[in-house]
């Protein structure tokens, strides 16, 4: 059952200068986190707003739940949330007099409203700076708040736009853990990032967008494997390099690669060759600095799928109209 | 539609909950309006002669108040863009609300700001010498004149906040608009020492017709109008209402569709 579902999304800006998606599909199965991959200027954002009814593609269709998102945005609204980068609360009143209100906006009663979000800041560790406005709140805090706005009436499911962009490792740490604790729950995820080991951590699924359009999709482990199998790398003192590149050139049959110390080949047999590895070392009296079996990293998917990685700014041209996408 | 009344006042609790949260901002709001007060009458009041009994300050009086309530267009709009800017907007937009809540949320916070201003000018002018001679059903009249001019105007700051978008671009757009708009009027001088060309301005401007017609409500003559046989001079009661209905007819569904709309 695909919870989310968008077929060959067209939007472009600029009256056509600018393509931001161009043909973009994508669906999410029900209960599981899709991790829409990419680098700024992707597509991401322009994506998530037209699943999340705030833009209206220049062409293509959209349905979340089975409701059409460009025919019916008002049934759409009533079972989404969306929290991230563009979705914000009001920092100048206190959590708890955000959450009242967007519950209210939801037309939950007034008492409803007011369980709703005592019980949101409590759930989310907030419940020691309720009281106090929201500029007083760091990064993760703040996140988190937004996060808890978007969950006030359990929604089927949930657009997270760059949910840790900005925030520092712990920060993107504990938002890590409370989304985690979310899909747990069974809310259909759609996530956006540009942090390979962010999609790597919580999606089921990732898909790879660049230029406005999906270049590829899997799960994680397969589109490592996508790129290429496992390496066998074994960082060793100068005077046993010689050694140490015979019995890697032993075990994997192929040619070494050498990089100051470390020398590396790819295997097909994966722990059976670590193994053989290390028996050899031993016969040899060589004890290394490092032994490992490494498995392509994202980001050598993404650089080997887009030609640059992940990370690059890439200037994208619809910044420049910021306010058009506001 | 069943819920744009409720959702709208949500909105509006908003706006007073952050007058609330951050105080400074409403005595800032109403710090304003009491300086022109104090500056127009202690600075122009001795040397523009009215032939008025109770002095320049029976005229300055309708001339502020209505000043005021056009000034808070620009605050309407920067207020909307900073939303806007935020993102807040965004969110709102996401949530199963009423087209046009938000917006008309605004407008009434805004209203409810215009009262508590309105309120502490009145006072303002009376401790320098304002007796508004009328009587208290026209003085009300007045009043509910000067509240609704300013719902209307804040019309005009709604669009203008969503179309610009930037806050400090806003802010600046806005005083390009309301200075001369309340300058070149009858609220502060006679019509009378204009080139012709501007008196005709002058006297078609919505301003210098909420001015005559408060004045006339506050129980003045028209002194500053009827020099150049306008209309609008002759008729300020008619033509302010005219004015209030134009513009709240052009810039209520233009605005509710812009905000419908603001991402595309």
């Amino acid at each position: 059952m695909k919870t989310v579902s968008a077929e060959q999304l067209i939007k472009t800006y600029d009256k056509g200068a600018v393509r931001a998606l161009d043909g973009l599909s994508l669906d999410v199965t029900e209960g599981t986190v899709l991790s829409v991959l990419g680098p700024n200027g992707a597509g991401k954002t322009t994506t998530v707003r037209i699943l999340a009814t705030l833009l209206k593609p220049d062409s293509g269709n959209a349905h979340v739940a089975g409701i059409d998102v460009i025919k019916h945005p008002d049934k759409v609204r009533e079972i989404i949330g969306l929290s991230g980068q563009y979705a914000a609360v009001d920092e100048t009143l206190t959590g708890w007099d955000n959450l009242v209100m967007f519950g209210r906006l939801y037309h939950l009663g007034k008492q409803p409203s007011i369980d709703r979000a005592n019980e949101l800041l409590e759930r989310f560790s907030l419940t020691e700076s309720a009281r106090r406005p929201i500029k007083t709140y760091s990064g993760g805090m703040r996140r988190r708040l937004d996060l808890a706005a978007s969950l006030i009436v359990q929604p089927k499911v949930l657009f997270l736009d760059e949910p840790t962009t900005g925030l520092d490792p712990r920060g993107r740490m504990e938002m890590w853990g409370v989304i985690e604790e979310l899909v747990t729950g069974g809310v259909t995820v759609l996530l956006t990032t540009q942090y390979l080991e962010e999609a790597d951590q919580l999606a089921d699924e990732i898909a790879v967008i660049d230029h406005g359009t999906v270049i590829a999709r899997g799960t994680s482990d397969a589109l490592k494997s996508q790129v290429g199998g496992e390496r066998l790398e074994i960082t060793t003192e100068i005077q046993d390099l010689v050694k140490v590149q015979e019995i890697i050139a032993h075990v994997s049959g192929s040619a070494t690669h050498l990089d100051g110390r470390t020398v590396s080949a790819p295997v097909t047999s994966g722990s059976s060759a670590l193994i053989q590895a290390l028996r050899a070392l031993d016969e040899a009296s060589i004890h290394p600095l490092d032994i490992a079996l490494k498995r392509p990293s994202l980001d050598d998917v993404f650089l080997s799928l887009t030609g640059h990685v992940a990370e690059e700014t890439v200037v994208e041209p619809v910044q420049k109209k910021r306010g058009e996408r506001k | 539609m069943k819920n744009l009344l409720s959702d709208s006042l949500v909105i509006t609790k908003r706006q007073v909950l952050q007058l609330a949260r951050i105080p400074e901002l409403l005595i800032f709001s109403t710090i304003q309006p009491v300086m022109f007060v104090l500056l127009f009458r202690f600075v122009f009041g001795g040397s523009i002669a009215t032939g008025q009994p109770g002095g320049y300050v029976q005229l300055l009086m309708p001339g502020i108040f209505v000043q005021t309530v056009a000034f808070t267009l620009a605050a309407t709009a920067a207020g909307l863009a900073q939303d806007m800017e935020k993102g807040l907007i965004d969110r709102f937009r996401s949530l199963p609300i009423s087209r046009g809540a938000v917006v008309i949320g605004r407008t009434f916070g805004d209203a409810l700001l215009n009262i508590l201003v309105l309120a502490v000018m009145a006072a303002a002018g009376f401790a320098v010498g304002w007796r508004p001679s009328s009587g208290l059903l026209r003085i009300s009249l007045g009043f509910l004149f000067l509240f609704a001019f300013g719902y209307a105007l804040s019309w005009i700051g709604i669009y203008v906040g969503l179309v610009v978008r930037d806050a400090r671009v806003v802010q600046n757009v806005g005083f390009l608009v309301t200075f001369p708009m309340t300058f070149l009027s009858n609220a502060f001088a006679p019509t009378t020492g204009m080139p012709r060309a501007l008196q005709y301005v002058a006297e078609w401007n919505p301003v210098s017709s909420m001015v005559a017609a408060c004045r006339q409500l506050f129980g003045l003559e028209n002194e500053f109008g009827a020099t150049a046989n306008s209309w609008p001079s002759q008729h300020p009661l008619e033509t302010s209402l005219l004015y209030m209905i134009l513009l709240m007819v052009i810039f209520i569904p233009l605005s509710v569709r812009k905000y419908a709309n603001t991402s595309n």
